[in-house]
């Protein structure tokens, strides 16, 4: 029983980071119809900015977290920007290898400039540093944070996309863009904002996993990444709170396979769900099947 | 123009001249050795560490005065971490150079692709950290012309289980092993075959694949389990937080690995408070006080301005390896060398002392290195009769 509890505290922890991601692709996804597959290697440069701020500055925890956020935002508008914008009536197929092109530019750019070696972030001390015992179940501070942090990020998400003016402009914009259009929303401010909020999550995402794993490397996103796409789709892709869920399941369920089943078909069972879903329900855990119009 | 022509007639007659003279590397003043590492690409780290220690071996042995008057001259080249170059290189080194002897290149995969290229040309050559199991002996027997000083991965499987048997008397054992790689997977079978011969019990074997990051469900799972020992074979990228996450769940049963753990980014990853009962065997530690390791050390510092790695170690003992066969060849030939390396034996080196069995394998000790706090405590050679 305890065994199974700790099992379910460390799927919460990987979830959230899944969760953090998937936010991004949703928001995406749902107002421009674009994987954004560039979203993984945001996330990786969250990580390497927590790192520089928390080595080379010598910054604490938190504002560590706030410059990673902000700095990633920016790359994520720059990005938008530069790659996407210019396609905004081009086909998706052709965004889409773009978002492919950019991904790829963005890791080995990177280890470019950093080198292909794992990086270490400075060890945890203090606060960040304890660990509860219940039994044999053990819960760090650490994991509690991930959690806290990923629940304040997505409450204060919640609140932008229902409450605001800007959200209900994204809301309008995914519902119908042409339509927003026409009733005066500025539909490339609106994309711009959606991708900045996406990619603030993703950087706080590397960040957190940077201090909980220790470990950073040019090519941490795209695994992450892709599983985080899965979460999405799972959710019901364009969904906000689908990717919630779907992260919190991904993660959940991954840890289930390798503590009750078998390490190795951890990954496999993940993408054995991405197939069995586009099969059975393409539209996700929350999404509603809607006809296309033809 | 006239001068560029005239360079290139003195150019094309002295290679005509050369061309006939006999290939014998014993006619000219020098004794010439092909170097052929991967400076460069994925592995670079291992070839730049092994050269560094051929170096200083080579500039010792010249300083001393050579091969009986002869110098030694290192050709030198990089195979770029790719294992066609280091066979196209191993072949000019044979050809154009006319070298004695080849060293290089590190890794196992890339020296076995030279191995071919070494049998065709009745060359010798060795590495100093080619550890894979099957290099120099196949279904075929052995490979005549290849030699390595180091150990292989399975001898070291089998004397960390004898070690956890009858040196820390431990009885359960868990396995976590890196499912990605021979290297695990080797170190990971032998452990358990020698482990479970000898009395023990491994209650669970769990495996993982290169570039994972999170160990935490794999180690509530064996938390469970009654165990006092864990080996976990793999590199310190992952080994690191593997570590890190049991030490963090409350597993403090001691921990043991192979060279795979070497590196100064474990204490990085794992944290200095985690690695405390660490025990790993390695080919030397710097802490070993046989006066052949300190007299290394001192120079390796001197020259370099810091402290030696094992790569550093084995590449120097392998420019002595060659050097001594050498001295002790009949003849300035690759067949003379080659047998003269075949037959030696008691070769003290830096990486303890070793002969060369029938199967062109180093005879050694290992070493066991204990980590406390992070740093290294202590190091014992465990010798395998």
């Amino acid at each position: 029983m305890e065994q199974l509890i700790q099992q379910i505290i460390n799927g919460i922890s990987l979830g959230s980071i899944y969760a953090l991601i998937a936010l991004g692709y949703t928001m995406v996804y749902g107002i421009i119809k674009l994987i954004n597959f560039a979203h993984g290697d945001i996330y990786m440069l969250g990580a390497y900015i927590g790192y520089f701020c928390m080595t080379t500055l010598k910054l604490g925890f938190l504002p560590s977290l706030i410059a990673a956020m902000l700095i990633c935002t920016l790359i994520g508008m720059a990005v938008e920007k530069i790659a996407y914008k210019p396609l905004r009536n081009a086909t998706r197929i052709a965004v889409l290898i773009t978002a492919i092109g950019v991904s790829l530019f963005i890791e080995y750019g990177t280890m470019f400039f950093v080198g292909a070696g794992v990086r270490t972030y400075p060890e945890i001390t203090g606060l960040l540093a304890k660990r509860f015992q219940f039994g044999s179940m053990v819960v760090s501070m650490q994991q509690i944070m991930i959690v806290a942090t990923t629940i304040v990020l997505m409450t204060i998400l919640q609140i932008i996309v229902r409450k605001t003016r800007i959200g209900k402009a994204m809301r309008a914009v995914s519902l119908d863009k042409d339509a927003a259009q026409l009733m005066g929303i500025n539909v490339n401010t609106t994309i711009s904002f959606t991708f900045a909020l996406g990619s603030a999550l993703a950087g706080a995402a590397g960040i957190l996993v940077g201090v909980y794993y220790n470990s950073i490397n040019p090519l941490m996103g795209v695994m992450p990444g892709l599983k985080a796409f899965v979460a999405a789709v799972l959710g019901g892709i364009g969904i906000i709170p689908g990717a919630m869920i779907g992260g919190y399941l991904i993660g959940i369920v991954e840890v289930f396979v390798s503590g009750y089943g078998s390490s190795m078909y951890r990954e496999a069972v993940v993408f054995a769900i991405l197939i069995l879903i586009l099969i059975v329900k393409p539209a996700g855990i929350l999404g509603k099947n809607i006809r296309e119009k033809v | 123009m006239k001068k560029i022509a005239l360079l290139l007639t003195a150019v094309i007659v002295s290679i005509a001249v050369f061309a006939g003279c006999t290939p014998s590397a014993g006619n000219s003043d020098t004794i010439k050795i092909g170097v052929n590492y991967e400076l460069s690409g994925d592995v670079a780290t291992y070839g730049q560490s092994s050269v560094h220690g051929i170096e200083l071996a080579i500039e010792e042995i010249n300083a001393a005065g050579g091969i009986n008057g002869k110098q030694i001259e290192l050709v030198k080249y990089d195979n770029k971490s790719q294992e066609a170059e280091a066979t196209t290189l191993t072949t000019k080194l044979m050809t154009n150079d006319k070298v004695l002897a080849v060293m290089g290149p590190a890794t196992s995969g890339a020296f076995k692709a030279t191995i071919p290229v070494a049998q065709q040309h009745k060359i010798p050559v060795a590495s100093g950290s080619a550890t894979a199991d099957d290099v120099t002996v196949d279904a075929n027997g052995v490979k005549e012309y290849a030699f390595r000083i180091c150990f292989s991965d399975s001898y070291q499987g089998t004397g960390m289980a004898n070690y956890a048997l009858n040196n820390l008397n431990k009885t359960r054992a868990v396995v976590i092993l890196d499912s990605s790689s021979d290297y695990g997977k080797g170190l990971a079978a032998n452990f358990v075959s020698t482990f479970e011969a000898g009395g023990g019990v491994v209650v669970a074997q769990e495996a993982y694949v290169e570039g994972d990051t999170d160990f935490n469900s794999i180690i509530t799972k064996i938390k469970g389990e009654d165990f006092d020992v864990m080996f976990i074979p793999g590199y310190y990228e992952e080994v690191g937080l593997i570590i890190k996450q049991a030490r963090e769940q409350g597993i403090d049963v001691p921990i043991l690995g192979a060279d795979g753990f070497d590196s100064p980014d474990l204490i990085k990853l794992a944290g200095a408070s985690a690695l405390n009962e660490i025990y790993f065997s390695n080919h030397y530690s710097s802490l070993d006080q046989d006066p052949v390791v300190q007299d290394f050390i001192k120079a390796f510092e001197k020259k370099y301005d810091r402290q030696p790695d094992a790569f550093n170690a084995l590449g120097y003992d392998l420019a002595r390896f060659i050097v001594d066969g050498i001295r002790r060849a009949e003849k300035l030939d690759g067949e003379s060398v080659k047998e003269a390396l075949a037959a030696t034996t008691e070769f003290n080196g830096v990486t303890g002392n070793f002969s060369v069995d029938e199967n062109h394998n180093a005879v050694k000790a290992l070493v066991v290195i204990e980590l406390k706090d992070g740093v290294q405590h202590s190091s014992e050679r465990l010798s395998m009769d």
